[in-house]
């Protein structure tokens, strides 16, 4: 396929190449830096000191070791569930289900271990089987959306948030109903899988394996929308249907296609949540990633490989909002208002993009 | 029964005293005597003030602030998933935390006990009865049977209906859950044997609208005192009031909520245990791994009296609160659950370890919890 | 299940729908007027809460619980100033900033809503429409707010103005295509500002219903997502303002299911009785979806079905 930017023609081009990736980090930085300014007004209209905030941000979120790990583990199902809104996002759905699909993954991982854990299963064959479980559920669930929009017309955002609140009611119905651990006394829970088949940390750290699973597939995932065919005609396709259908494309089944690599995504990282942290489905898997991920996916304007540091921020934030309680006696929303802000401030900011002429040398001579 | 019960509980006490005695370094046991500064953490699973559970929990928590060597910091609205662990890490490694309090159910499987297993040097104490002794000596268990609470509740509601239909607005079908509806239940019933309680779970812990809803409801369907169990009963008790019911609050005082209506309601009494904490923290001593109680020892009480309350209401509901402050027992047998399954078969003692794991409706309950 | 026992579920629906409906009638007209003008602001569940704190604090403050309505009016102008200004310039994605605003609008007005969980504030009285009757159940269904009236009689006034007047009809045109707008002499990023201002508005009244209303309180659970279905409600109704009030009043019904069943012993399975309104919109939608039916009606500028 056609893509100039892979080839390298001369110098010239190069620098055009090294302005333009700049542009890519130096704008988002710049709102971040005028986010954190404004805060600071707020803040000072508060009566807080700002720079105790930021220094708490700092400290919570990357100062120390345990820091970055904590801000690492509140990432990790963040860079899943983001995937899950970009890949679709890219061929021009704009599905919401991703929680759903999170819910379903996390809690068909966990109902079919109960077997296969009573019957002392190998472990790696019982991740698997998980794995697989969880992939193909999430993936299930938003199919159905994407299958409605391409075959019944049915607006996949509207299908994908019904069918979030129905896999909700599912996992509530079968973790309170038949699938009830006994002894989950108080907290109803499917039978809870043992350590020997939980996930565990990646060596040296206390970051679960969800994290690199993530990465990895961030990767992946890059070269598959960026890198092939398939998510050339996938960009095609959400740029402009109508060309799409009339130059040949399979548009029905990208739509799949895409639909199911986000569900996958967020069941994976339903699996995580029951393999690598709650060892058991409750209803504490719905915990809102599934929507946190649009944001991250949007402020990563859908770019896998974009998505990891975007996520990683959000960690960070997460990381030391409880900090910030604890030390400045702010209330928990103070984070939410902050992020709001940087989202609002971020989003914004892209109207400047090809807009500043440092970026563009060779455009407007 | 009681009797038995303490002693096992003391037995698990001492046991706890000694393991930490012989088991950590000498030094270890010096510094504690010798009051070092303790850091307490507090996380709590929503806001600090929800007008139920959290704030219950924050009011009370303030007496330990008042004690000269500790310092407490709190985290809001943690929810019950990984986060929790991270709060309570941070809170260690950033603020020096010795001392951590999680004051909702699901931060104690796995977080609180992986936590504990993590880090021995540090103290975790948890608001429900789930410790034993298969699990680290560092971490401990401590609760309030409001049930009690609502028992008193239903002898109260019982002589204030005029029709002896009472509703009860649930969360989910659990043992707390369902022991405070039977109690309600059992209740009413020693003062009224026709009453009646309809119960409607909503499935969640917060989620007004349809708190609103099934008050509604069980009012269409002919109760006429409600009460609940929910995080903010602020709704349900709001609801009553203006449906002109009467109603039986939970977890904080609401009745300024319902002037007409209100009768009585159950609350935990958690400064009392914070209170004998902050104590055994003033002397340096390690906190106990279990504490329990009701209202024999000053843990739960009733909301004063409402308006809704009739005079021989408020008579027998002061006879059944000295009855319990005496141990007088509230499941005696036999007794079927709606099913017509004979679940309780002789008297149990109020703290019965089994009736934690209660998970049946009594006869008399119009409801099901599938 | 007994004659009895139907009556009591279809009153209770009744009630229900005349109950829960408001705040998702007033979100879907507002989102109409907006995705008419070829705007989506996916961000009125900010609007809503943050209109529902205003709302409550005003009138606990003031003690005019009317003039909370209209403060949460004007706390959802601001949101949805901010953003139909940020969507008017190029390359912003109106979708994102939506969410994005939803993430502020909550954070503020958990931030600021703190002091007004626990006092109770006045609210607003309803209409006791049900006297003639003997039946309580039904007396207390047609206990009707005022805002109930409000919403349909704006939904018929939003349904004519689009149709036969002239702000109506450059609305439609700015939505259907910007050139010929602007052929027209008629600046769109002014009518879809306006738009997405008159939208927040109504979300914030949406807002002020909940706590002022029903349930009538303010806590940081009060919405449970109304503002964000009531959104999808609007795809739902096909961008008609008529169309708005019946989904509204059919989702509020369904949400009386469920409590309602169990009202009447039958409990088993609750969670799906609970979940009936988007179970029960799922099928219609598939039941009424015609390929291509809902983008031709559509507004022809809107991002999500472009």
């Amino acid at each position: 396929m056609a893509d100039i930017t892979t080839g390298t023609f001369g110098t010239g081009v190069s620098t055009v190449r090294w302005r333009a990736g700049l542009e890519k980090i130096a704008i988002p930085l710049g709102a971040l830096v005028v986010s954190a300014l404004l805060f600071s007004v707020f803040l000072l209209a508060l009566g807080k000191n700002p720079l105790t905030f930021y220094a708490l941000i700092w400290q919570g979120g990357f100062s120390s070791f345990f820091s970055i790990q904590n801000t690492l583990q509140r990432a990790a199902p963040l860079i899943l569930t983001g995937l899950a809104f970009a890949v679709p996002a890219t061929i021009g759905l704009t599905m919401i289900g991703a929680e759903g699909a999170l819910v379903l993954g996390g809690f068909a991982a966990a109902a079919i271990a109960v077997p296969l854990v009573v019957a002392e299963a190998p472990v790696v064959l019982t991740m698997l089987i998980m794995v697989v479980f969880a992939m193909s559920a999430g993936a299930m669930l938003t199919m159905i959306a994407g299958w409605l929009r391409h075959a019944r017309g049915v607006n996949e955002t509207i299908s994908s948030l019904l069918l979030t609140y129905i896999a909700v009611a599912t996992m509530n119905f079968f973790v309170e109903g038949i699938l009830r651990d006994p002894n989950s006394a108080n907290k109803p829970s499917t039978v809870p899988i043992g350590d020997a088949y939980k996930v565990g940390a990646i060596p040296g750290t206390d970051v679960h394996w969800g994290l690199a699973a993530g990465l990895v597939l961030a990767v992946l995932l890059y070269f598959l929308m960026f890198r092939t065919t398939f998510g050339f005609a996938a960009r095609v396709t959400g740029g402009n249907p109508r060309a799409a259908l009339a130059q040949g494309l399979p548009v029905g089944k990208l739509i799949l296609a895409c639909a199911a690599i986000s569900g996958a995504c967020a069941g994976l990282a339903g699996y995580y949540e029951v393999a690598a942290i709650h060892g058991q489905a409750n209803a504490s898997l719905v915990a809102g990633y599934g929507f946190t991920g649009i944001l991250v996916a949007f402020l990563a304007r859908q770019n896998p490989l974009a998505i990891v540091p975007v996520a990683i921020l959000f960690g960070a934030l997460d990381a030391s909002g409880g900090l910030i309680q604890r030390r400045m006696d702010l209330p928990d929303a103070t984070i939410q208002v902050l992020q709001g802000l940087i989202f609002v401030v971020l989003l914004t900011s892209e109207t400047l993009t090809g807009r500043i002429r440092f970026f563009q040398p060779g455009i407007g001579k | 029964m009681l009797e038995t019960r303490f002693s096992r509980r003391s037995i698990l006490k001492s046991g706890a005293a000694g393991f930490a005695v012989a088991t950590l370094p000498l030094g270890f046991a010096t510094r504690a005597v010798a009051q070092t500064p303790v850091i307490l953490g507090v996380v709590y699973v929503g806001p600090r003030d929800d007008f139920g559970w959290n704030q219950a929990q924050a009011v009370a928590i303030e007496v330990l602030k008042t004690v000269p060597n500790v310092t407490v910091i709190e985290e809001e609205n943690v929810p019950e998933t990984d986060a929790v662990t991270q709060s309570m890490e941070s809170m260690i490694n950033l603020d020096g935390a010795n001392l951590i309090l999680g004051t909702s159910f699901g931060y104690f499987d796995p977080f609180m006990i992986d936590l504990a297993k993590k880090y021995p040097d540090v103290q975790f104490r948890h608001a429900a009865p789930l410790w034993n002794d298969t699990m680290p000596m560092n971490l401990g268990g401590y609760f309030a049977y409001l049930n009690q609470a609502h028992f008193v509740n239903g002898v109260a509601a019982g002589l204030s209906s005029p029709t002896g239909k009472l509703g009860f607005v649930a969360a989910k079908p659990i043992p707390t859950v369902l022991s405070n509806i039977n109690s309600f239940l059992l209740g009413a019933r020693s003062v009224n044997p026709a009453a009646t309680v309809q119960v409607i779970f909503t499935g969640e812990w917060s989620m007004p609208v349809r708190e609103a809803e099934a008050a509604n409801a069980l009012v269409d369907a002919g109760c006429d005192v409600l009460t609940c169990h929910v995080d903010g009963p602020k709704v349900v008790i709001e609801t009553a009031e203006s449906r002109g019911v009467k109603c039986c609050g939970h977890n904080a005082d609401q009745g300024p909520l319902a002037p007409n209506g209100f009768i009585t309601g159950a609350e935990y009494k958690w400064v009392t245990i914070y209170q004998m904490f902050a104590d055994m923290l003033a002397k340096g001593e390690i906190l106990p791994n279990v504490v329990v109680g009701g209202y024999h020892n000053d843990m739960v009480q009733n909301s004063p009296y409402g308006a809704g309350a009739t005079p021989e209401a408020i008579a027998a509901a002061d006879a059944a609160m000295a009855a319990l402050k005496e141990g007088k027992p509230i499941y005696v047998g036999p007794l079927n659950d709606n099913q017509g399954n004979l679940v309780i078969e002789g008297t149990m003692d109020n703290y019965d370890p089994v009736l934690d794991g209660m998970n049946y409706l009594l006869e008399g309950v119009i409801g099901s919890i599938t | 299940m007994t004659a009895g026992m139907l009556t009591t579920i279809l009153i209770a629906m009744l009630g229900g729908a005349i109950r829960v409906s408001t705040p998702f009638m007033f979100v879907a007209l507002g989102e109409t007027i907006t995705e008419k003008s070829g705007r989506i602001n996916l961000g009125l569940e900010g609007n809503l809460v943050l209109g529902a704190m205003v709302a409550y604090g005003v009138s606990y403050e003031t003690g005019q619980p009317w003039l909370g309505v209209l403060c949460a009016g004007f706390s959802g102008v601001f949101l949805g100033l901010i953003h139909g200004l940020i969507c008017s310039l190029p390359r912003v994605n109106d979708i994102a900033v939506g969410i994005a605003m939803m993430t502020f609008g909550i954070g503020v007005a958990f931030f600021f809503g703190k002091p007004y969980i626990q006092p109770s504030a006045p609210r607003l009285e309803s209409l006791p429409l049900g006297n003639w009757s003997d039946n309580p159940a039904l007396r207390s269904a047609l206990e009707i707010n005022p805002l109930f009236f409000v919403g349909i009689i704006m939904a018929a006034v939003i349904w004519w103005m689009l149709a036969n007047t002239r702000p109506g009809v450059i609305l439609r045109m700015v939505g259907d295509s910007e050139p010929s707008a602007r052929a027209m002499g008629v600046n769109p990023i002014k009518v879809r500002v306006l738009a997405t201002a008159a939208g927040g508005f109504m979300a914030g009244v949406g807002g002020a219903f909940l706590s002022l209303s029903y349930p009538g309180s303010w806590n940081e659970g009060l919405s449970s997502g109304q503002g964000l279905m009531a959104v999808a409600l609007v795809i739902f109704a096909r961008w008609n303002p008529l169309r708005c009030i019946l989904a509204a009043l059919l989702f509020g019904a369904a949400g009386a299911i469920g409590p309602a069943l169990q009202s009447v012993g039958i409990s088993q399975g609750y969670y799906f009785f609970n979940a009936a309104p988007y179970i029960l919109t799922l099928f219609i939608m598939i039941a009424s979806a015609r390929s291509g039916a809902s983008a031709a009606v559509a507004p022809g500028e809107l991002s999500i079905v472009k």
